[in-house]
């Protein structure tokens, strides 16, 4: 056959469902919400291959706001469902949608199973480090101190850091955007899309309510050029509003440097997402504000087959091995006696 | 009868054997044996062979496997001792019986544990190498009860299995342990000799299960044959018996398990239903043997996934639920707890999911090797919110087959999860299954939702419009037009969004009632065995059947005016369930549980129900239950 078939042109629109969006007024979500439909439009995929799946929380509701196949299921659990989805039907693009809370406490687990299986999905983690649907408790990436309605004198317990806790299962792709950098953000979610295995992606997400400018830092135009570091593969570690600054590999300990008096771009560290060790992909995933700045951008990008395409293969290798099983040949596979 | 031929001759430099008269053959009906010794001294596997050679043989069985949870508890004490029942006959049978008619023993804390199973004058053999005061001191046996007399009331064979085990095979050069490896099965032999089995389906067990260990093959075959000979060639025993083949309906016959026929029946119904198979679950005992079945029959479409814990489990078995296959998961009664908040979504979500729950003593880690029936009300009422599933309960293991075809038959037509419960007793008891014949298996019909014609998507499929039976669509990701948002939150009718109008809650939770409720539309009327109408009807559910039926065909031939009925369809019930009942004087519910078949019977059907119930890890005997029915005729 060699018919060439159209591909499908969806524009953002055809991608949005006929239900009210109901996130609070200048949340987060909203910004993700018109990314991922643009970038998903222009992926020439069909809008029945495109599934949604997500937990409880605020960013949970994203389904519902899809106009594609959805799931909105239990607290944490979507990596489960969506595994048992992808086992029978690899071909759809599955898309899971959790929060910190969601995905990082009450479905940690699943989290950690679903990376190091390496299912295919597209794994989106809203970052905005509290409870929200709640209202307004401290979650397991909120830093230390943050102070809530269940931590009047500031919250004690380490933060979680999800890129590195994702690099500690084996993640084959890893990336962090900001909900707020619509252009880097449409780029990391197609980036995503295009990667075979999980695609983890943490993005940091304003609540406008509970935890308003937590991000700050790294969004106002003001100071963010000297708090963040956008990732570019093959690239020394460049940032600063001049491009003057840079990390470089003290031991096993990155430090920030300033370019000019003896220290060259050369001596910075290059990143690579693609080294066959999450060793650096690590380390970048550690860097946090104020005493460095944060990374944007893909940390990771390696390959590995799939759980699901290895399963399948086991089933195809043992039919081509055995012959397709016929129920009369497992009913008889113990040793059988006749009655007369 | 064929002639038996062992094999090998006697061990040398024994001084010849004088010629005699044969060791004469009495035939019985059948016989109740127990294999019993330290878990790791393979009581199991011998168990399961002797079982397997009966079957083969043309009995009849029923078997009753008894281990601790303890993978090996410190050798020689009470609590590791593991047991293996076998009830083989020439006639139809149900339950592992009641008494033993012959124990073997391996070492004193055996004896201890079960002897007060044996009948009076019954056959006792022990190892007698294994009664040291050592081994007397572990199992608290302040003397040797090989010689104090206590053990006077049974016919004892003292053998030195351990000695003449490692005789047998001393030529092989195995180190004790390996050597000492072998004894269950000098055991074995001896057992097959008394009860004249052929040694032929074992030996070539090992070898098979040896094949790439020679020497190990050989001393399992040397210990086997060395313990029939020596119950062939001493006269420590005076008689041995027969047991003949059994007269059962003709066909084809095969051993199975309660597990094995799940796993079987799950494939089968997938088959039938067109259908992939994706089993998840996380191992728990005494239903891991069903993830470990199917794991292995991948060529017949089955996926199967160790998942990284009970709810992980559910999740991916709701997910290919979701994708358009036959999503199922098996645990038993502490991964249900897990799993309850995702059944409630499949309830929600009207997705056809099977979830099995192999019963087993709770509450808590509760008794893991033990059987019982005590998560039924957990099945119809343990979650949040008013969410009915469908229930059912296989009642012998090869019951289990057709019982797990049916969850899958109801699950598709009904979209509904499905919760089989069976129990540790079913799970690991065995008996012939009659193979059913493929081509005459019913087919499981399947209708997927379809785009409409000519539609562009959008707005016309409504997820949640049902058919006459109140079942809604299944509509798969990947078909053009029918995308449409499924979740836990409420649904409002036909359309499927969110709502949280009051009046609609109402609507859709009687609704979601309802569709239950008309699956009793769709399976069989409860059917009764003895007098249509009479004194006493013993109600029964799940892996009590054998104790039940049994202990109901002995009252009728007393002439009582005592029925049976069986419940496999706990929720719904069957349509004329309420009608049976108020046909006799009294209805006795034996349960092993505190009596939750009875709560529900009273609640449902006002019936004024008697329980007769056991809680203590084992199975009713037959005597139990003939004991309390004619309490109840007295009064």
């Amino acid at each position: 056959m060699s018919t060439t078939m159209a591909l499908p042109t969806l524009t953002p629109k055809d991608l949005a469902s006929d239900q009210e969006v109901r996130w609070c007024p200048g949340c987060g979500d909203y910004s993700i919400l018109a990314q991922m439909k643009k970038a998903l439009a222009g992926l020439g995929i069909p809008r029945e291959k495109f599934v949604f799946i997500s937990g409880i929380g605020c960013s949970s509701r994203f389904p519902y706001y899809m106009n594609t196949y959805g799931f909105h299921t239990i607290h944490g659990r979507a990596p489960t469902i969506a595994t048992g989805l992808k086992l029978v039907r690899p071909d759809l693009s599955v898309w899971v949608i959790t929060g910190d809370g969601d995905g990082l406490s009450i479905g940690g687990n699943h989290l950690i199973h679903a990376i190091r299986r390496n299912m295919d999905l597209k794994i989106i983690l809203f970052n905005n480090e509290i409870y929200g649907l709640t209202k307004g408790q401290y979650s397991p990436t909120s830093r230390i101190g943050t102070r809530t309605k269940s931590s009047p004198l500031g919250s004690i317990d380490t933060p979680l850091r999800p890129l590195s806790l994702a690099l500690g299962a084996d993640a084959t792709f890893v990336a962090r955007t900001l909900d707020v950098d619509v252009n880097h953000l449409t780029e990391t979610l197609k980036r995503a899309a295009a990667h075979k295995g999980t695609a983890f992606v943490e993005v940091y997400q304003n609540c406008k309510i509970f935890n308003d400018g937590v991000f700050e830092y790294a969004t106002d135009k003001s100071v963010k050029a000297d708090n963040v570091l956008y990732l570019q593969h093959g690239r020394p570690l460049v940032f600063g509003k001049d491009r003057n600054k840079g990390i470089r590999l003290h031991g096993l300990n990155p430090e920030v440097v300033e370019l000019g008096n003896g220290i060259a771009l050369d001596d910075l560290l290059v990143h690579d997402e693609k080294a066959d060790e999450p060793t650096l992909a690590y380390l970048l995933s550690r860097m946090v504000y104020p005493h460095f700045p944060e990374c944007i951008g893909v940390f990771r990008c390696v390959e590995r087959p799939t759980y699901e395409d290895v399963l399948n293969k086991q089933m195809d290798d043992e039919i081509a091995r055995r012959g397709a099983g016929k129920l009369e040949d497992l009913f008889a596979s113990d040793e059988t006696w006749v009655v007369e | 009868m064929t002639v038996l031929n062992p094999g090998t001759t006697r061990s040398t430099g024994e001084a010849p054997v004088l010629p005699r008269p044969p060791i004469p053959v009495e035939e019985i009906g059948e016989a109740t044996i127990r294999l019993a010794g330290d878990s790791g001294d393979g009581m199991q596997l011998a168990g399961t062979q002797f079982t397997h050679t009966s079957a083969l043989l043309g009995n009849d069985i029923s078997t009753l496997p008894d281990f601790p949870a303890e993978i090996r508890a410190p050798a020689g004490t009470l609590a590791g001792v593991s047991g293996f029942q076998i009830h083989f006959s020439s006639s139809d049978i149900h339950t592992p019986g009641d008494q033993l008619n012959t124990l073997v023993a391996m070492n004193p804390a055996a004896l201890k544990t079960n002897l007060k199973d044996l009948e009076p004058g019954g056959i006792l053999i022990v190892n007698s190498d294994a009664f040291s005061s050592a081994d007397l001191h572990k199992a608290g046996y302040p003397s040797n009860p090989l010689e104090d007399g206590s053990l006077k009331g049974y016919r004892v064979f003292a053998v030195p299995i351990t000695k003449l085990n490692r005789e047998a095979v001393a030529e092989l050069k195995l180190s004790p342990r390996e050597a000492d490896r072998c004894k269950n099965f000098f055991a074995l032999g001896l057992v097959y000799w008394l009860y004249e089995r052929s040694l032929e389906p074992t030996l070539r067990w090992i070898q098979t299960k040896f094949s790439k260990n020679p020497s190990i093959m050989e001393a399992n075959t040397r210990a086997l044959k060395a313990g029939y000979n020596y119950g062939e060639t001493t006269e420590a025993m005076p008689v041995h018996y027969r047991v003949s083949k059994a007269k059962i309906p003709p066909g084809r016959y095969r051993k199975i398990t309660g597990n094995e026929a799940l796993a079987l029946g799950l494939t089968a119904a997938s088959k039938q239903a067109g259908l992939p198979l994706v089993y998840a679950s996380y191992p728990i005992t005494p239903a891991s043997d069903i993830l470990h079945q199917l794991a292995e029959l991948k060529r017949y479409g089955v996926r199967t996934l160790q998942a990284e814990d009970e709810i992980a489990a559910i999740g991916a078995a709701i997910g290919a639920a979701f994708a358009g296959a036959l999503g199922v998961t098996g645990t038993s009664g502490p991964g249900i707890c897990l799993k309850s908040e995702a059944i409630g979504l499949a309830v929600m979500t009207e997705l056809p999911v099977v979830i099995i729950d192999v019963q087993r003593g709770g509450p808590s880690t509760g008794l893991p090797t033990k059987t019982e029936q005590a998560d039924l009300l957990q099945a119809m009422f343990g979650r949040n919110g008013e969410c009915p599933v469908c229930v059912l309960a296989p009642c012998s293991p090869a019951d289990c087959f057709h019982m797990a075809f049916e969850a899958v038959r109801l699950a598709i037509g009904f979209m509904t999860p499905v919760i089989l419960l069976s129990d540790g007793y079913l799970a690991n008891g065995a008996e012939p299954w009659l193979i059913p014949d493929p081509a005459r298996l019913p087919k499981i019909p399947v209708q997927f939702a379809q785009p409409h014609a000519g539609s562009n998507g959008a707005a016309v499929f409504h997820p949640y419009a049902r058919d006459a039976r109140l079942v809604r669509p299944w509509a798969v990701p990947g078909t053009p037009g029918l995308e449409h948002r499924i979740g836990g939150l409420e649904k409002e009718d036909i359309t499927g969004n969110v709502s949280y109008d009051p009046a609609n809650h109402e609507h859709m939770v009687r609704t979601r009632a309802q569709k239950i409720a008309n699956i009793a539309k769709d399976i069989p009327e409860l059917t009764v065995t003895g007098p249509s109408e009479g004194d006493v009807l013993v109600l029964g559910w799940g892996g009590t059947y054998g104790s039940i039926i049994t202990a109901c065909q002995r009252a009728q031939r007393k002439g009582w005016k005592v029925a049976q009925a069986h419940l496999r369809y706990l929720n719904p019930m069957p349509r004329n369930t309420g009608e049976v009942l108020k046909r006799y004087r009294k209805v006795l519910i034996p349960e092993l549980n505190g009596g939750q078949l009875r709560l529900l019977i009273r609640a449902t059907y006002l019936v004024d129900a008697v329980g007769l119930n056991k809680i203590q890890g084992k199975p009713f005997l037959v005597s139990e239950i003939e004991a309390k029915i004619e309490e109840l005729l007295r009064c």
